[in-house]
């Protein structure tokens, strides 16, 4: 299983290689991998009805955080549909962006989104779930903003990437919390906390977070805009990642947190009325657009709020026909992406208008798309239309009627918007289209072809599909074991009637959809003030809070900088000590204190005065060696001869510095006015009093015993050495040191930077 | 070459060219001995620096650039990659990372020898030391040439 899923990432890594390697057949090629994983996936069949597989690697063992996998039937419905659809999005890719010259980039993206997508839905450990969760929106990031020179794409995809980091972000506040409350980082476990989890306090707060982190994922309402923008990526990484996998991560997450938060009222009310309204304006909206592709991904809009709708109502019967619409969907959806690749591939057309009478150039792509559409639209035989058969009941028996009314709205346009795929292009009057059509390559056809087939063979064999998963997967999403029956056939009933009326209405629709266009006009002021629009004025005042504060604390002078550090230190030590001070103390212990040590603290301060008092540079620099050395001396006295080498080797080599640069600088002048020196002088003063008094506190409050014992008695035995400073430097604390060396390796860096710059900045 | 009005001072030359090769001899001293007595990479890499800019004062910044053969950029990488591998030798025994492992040598003449990874990692942070200075050192001085 840790092969699986992190082989993966190394054939991605592998990727652009093998692309050189196999040349135009690489699409193939690296399709193999995939379907490698769909038959080790296909393995776990046999035992799926046997209830879940627990698989554990240590990962960070120190943290509870372990690299653990969980197969039970909802997980590996995904991950059959991860993989499996994955073959022939790999494949289609290879001929899609035949001769691109980033075509090598775009495989190993595309692969590790796949070995992301399925660690997400293979993880047992919440954290691990969450690490998966975010790969797959940043290697969807990369995918949409693929054609990176093209502004839209770019904006497209920092769209898709705050709003699903974003959300994720408050999706990992809410699983810490989770955690807290069940008990354990696995789902395995939590999953049996339900009871426990929805009594907490902390229950509300936490379902919030979770679900934010879900519906922004999903695309659901008021976070859907990103999703139709998202179309600026290639058709291949449209199809896989952005209607039958990615976003559906939010609704395997709903799914897969069922047992243990959902049933109760705010569940059923927030999923169910969310998940109605995406249903339905996502369809509307479909309805309206005329590009393809945004037709298509306003419809997957509409069926991730009906996941989302039929996992609030959370009956076995609702859980069933969200397992069943997730399956038939994936597979229509993946169709006619791939089909809305190839008109594009082959007339150079992206939108219905400009299309039509197709049928004549490609029959067998517009057969294809009719039966996925048909498959869309619910019509008997198809897969689709036992899936909506099974909304249709589900809604009836437990959602309330206006989720009803939606609901059957919703269909209705679905249908229409079927009809716009599956009829417009391909016949009536054909259309001038910009390139020659033709039926495209076997790699473009493979995948709709399979997906559309497979889409009508499950309708035929639903009630095996349903034994051999959707029943193991039901069961996985509602905790408690469902056979619900599922076929093609359910006798003449209410779901049945509906469907018929719905059919009718929507063919109608579709006839009369110039005059529904020319009706709903009004509602296109809505979408300019749509959440989209909230999105731009967030990130434009984003954009002005960051170019203040930027222009606020980067000066750009050295005084300001100072000052504003030092004020920081000085307000963030005051506060912690305000915060304890009943417990500080402070005392002030005079004896024992020699004559020359007083002598030389007090060189140290005459020197100090000096080298804030002088008008001469030298002179500054001599009172400031004063200073130096007087310190080392100190360290020296106190027995710390390494401080004291260090010391004296820095002081010796800031004068060699100083000399080099001395006679370059400016004349010593006042710039500064009196009052901003006094100033200055104030907020020294406060800084080394500042430092004093926590000085003289932390000597007094010693609550552990010192270290330095341990360090003495533990240098020679276990540090082999007799020189503690050198033993701690390189063993005991030898990861704060290479931090600093680090640091110095920085430094160096800018240091040459700005003398380079200088200089190259004088020669012009 | 040089600095402008530079003196060229025979004495400064003379005994430049004499502590320069036992300054780098002192600083390599202080760098092994660092584990049990006053010394150490940082100590050590300052002394190595200091010698090298003494030798920057009687020459040209040019032949200081030869004289330490590496530009001192690679020196600084050098000495974070030494220090990170010491790291990694504890990792493959199963010790944290930067966990030191010790062994015992017996090279003739010195007798028996204890050598762990701190003092690779010491080496690391004698190289990144020098590296640094001299990159400052060398770039202002070059920088007065030009």
């Amino acid at each position: 299983m840790l092969y699986a899923l992190l082989g993966g990432f190394g054939v991605a890594a592998l990727a652009p290689w093998l692309h050189q390697l196999f040349g135009r057949h690489s699409g193939w090629a690296l399709a193999l991998w995939p379907a490698t994983l769909f038959i080790y996936f296909s393995g776990f069949l046999a035992g799926v009805n046997d209830g879940p597989v627990l698989l554990q690697h240590n990962w960070i063992p120190s943290l509870g955080i372990q690299l653990s996998f969980m197969v039970d039937g909802l997980s590996l419905l995904f991950a059959l549909l991860i993989s499996g659809i994955g073959i022939f999005i790999v494949a289609f890719a290879g001929r899609y962006l035949e001769g691109h010259r980033d075509l090598g980039r775009f495989y190993a993206i595309l692969l590790a989104f796949m070995a992301s997508m399925l660690g997400l839905v293979l993880s047992d450990n919440l954290i691990a779930l969450f690490v998966f969760w975010e790969l797959t929106s940043i290697t969807s990031y990369l995918l949409i903003g693929f054609n990176h020179e093209d502004a839209a794409a770019r904006r497209s995809a920092l769209q898709g990437l705050f709003v699903t980091v974003g959300g994720g972000l408050a999706l990992m506040t809410g699983l810490i919390m989770l955690a807290m409350v069940g008990g354990s980082y696995e789902l395995s476990s939590l999953l049996n906390q339900g009871d426990v989890i929805r009594e907490h306090a902390l229950y509300a707060p936490m379902l919030w977070l979770i679900l934010l982190g879900a519906f922004t994922k999903s695309a659901q309402f008021p976070f859907h805009f990103w999703l139709p923008n998202a179309m600026a990526a290639p058709t291949p990484v449209s199809a896989y990642l952005h209607s039958a996998t990615m976003v559906k991560a939010g609704v395997y997450l709903l799914a897969r947190l069922n047992p243990a938060l959902g049933g109760t009222e705010l569940w059923l009310t927030v999923l169910g009325s969310v998940g109605a309204i995406t249903l339905f304006i996502g369809i509307w909206l479909a309805l309206r657009s005329t590009g393809i592709k945004k037709v298509l991904a306003y419809s997957t809009v509409m069926a991730l709020g009906t996941l989302t709708m039929l996992i609030g109502l959370g009956t076995p019967l609702a859980v069933t026909a969200a397992m069943a619409f997730l399956l038939a969907h994936s597979l229509y959806k993946g169709a006619l992406f791939m089909v809305a690749g190839i008109i594009d591939h082959e007339t150079g057309s992206k939108d219905l208008r400009d299309t039509g009478g197709l049928f004549r150039a490609m029959p067998i792509t517009a057969v294809v798309a009719g039966i996925a559409a048909l498959s869309l639209a619910g019509v008997i035989p198809m897969f689709g239309f036992v899936a909506k058969e099974l909304l249709f009941d589900a809604a009836l028996k437990n959602a309330a009627s206006w989720i009803l009314a939606l609901v059957i709205a919703g269909t209705i346009m679905t249908v229409a918007v079927g009809a716009l795929i599956g009829f417009l292009p391909w016949y009536g009057a054909p259309v001038k289209t910009k390139k020659q059509p033709h039926e495209p390559a076997p790699a473009l056809l493979a995948g709709p072809v399979v997906l559309a087939l497979l889409g009508l063979g499950f309708g035929i064999a639903a009630p095996w599909v349903d034994r051999m998963l959707l029943g193991a997967a039901a069961t996985a999403v509602a905790g408690v074991p469902v056979d619900y029956p599922v076929s093609l056939w359910h006798g003449f009933n209410t779901p049945l009637l509906l469907s018929i009326i719905s059919l009718i209405a929507g063919l109608l629709l579709y006839r009369w959809r110039q005059h529904f266009h020319h009706h709903t006009r009004f509602t296109e002021v809505l979408a300019r003030t749509g959440p989209e629009r909230g999105y731009d004025l967030v990130m434009a005042w984003l954009i002005k809070v960051s170019a203040w504060q930027t222009g606020f604390f980067q000066s750009g002078y050295l005084r300001y900088y100072l000052l504003i550090i030092l004020l920081t230190f000085m307000a963030l030590v005051w506060t912690v000590l305000l915060l304890y001070w009943p417990a500080l103390s402070f005392g002030i212990h005079l004896q024992g204190i020699q004559l020359h040590e007083y002598v030389l603290v007090f060189v140290l301060m005459a020197a100090a005065v000096a080298a804030a008092r002088t008008d001469s540079r030298l002179g500054a620099v001599a009172s400031l060696g004063a200073v130096g050395f007087t310190v080392a001396l100190l360290y020296v006295m106190f027995s710390a001869p390494d401080l004291g080498i260090t010391q004296v080797l820095v002081e010796t080599l800031t004068v060699i510095l100083l000399v080099l640069v001395l006679f370059r600088l400016p004349k010593f002048l006042r710039l500064t006015s009196t009052a901003l020196r006094l100033r200055d002088v104030l907020v020294a003063s406060a800084v080394g009093i500042t430092m004093t008094c926590l000085l003289l506190f932390a000597a007094d409050a010693r609550l552990y015993e010192s270290i330095s014992h341990w360090h003495v008695a533990q240098s020679v035995p276990s540090g082999y050495g007799r020189n503690i400073v050198n033993v701690i430097l390189v063993d005991f604390r030898a990861l704060d040191t290479l931090g600093e060396i680090f640091v110095l390796a920085l430094a160096a860096t800018g240091v040459l930077a700005m003398i380079r710059l200088r200089a190259e900045d004088k020669r012009k | 070459m040089s600095m402008p009005n530079r003196p060229d001072s025979l004495i400064l030359r003379v005994t430049g060219h004499f502590l320069l090769p036992l300054l780098i001899m002192f600083s390599l001293f202080l760098l092994l001995r660092g584990h049990n007595e006053p010394g150490g990479g940082f100590i050590g890499g300052l002394v190595a620096s200091a010698a090298i800019a003494l030798h920057l004062f009687f020459t040209s910044v040019q032949s200081a650039r030869r004289l330490i053969w590496v530009d001192p950029r690679d020196l600084i990488g050098w000495g974070l990659c030494i220090a990170i591998a010491s790291g990694l030798f504890g990792m493959f025994s199963g010790l944290p990372f930067l966990g030191a492992l010790w062994v015992e040598l017996s090279v003739p003449i010195f007798g028996m020898l204890k050598v762990g990874t701190p003092l690779l990692f010491d080496i690391g942070v004698y190289l990144v030391v020098i590296g640094t200075v001299l990159n400052i050192l060398l770039a202002l001085a070059e920088a007065e040439d030009a």
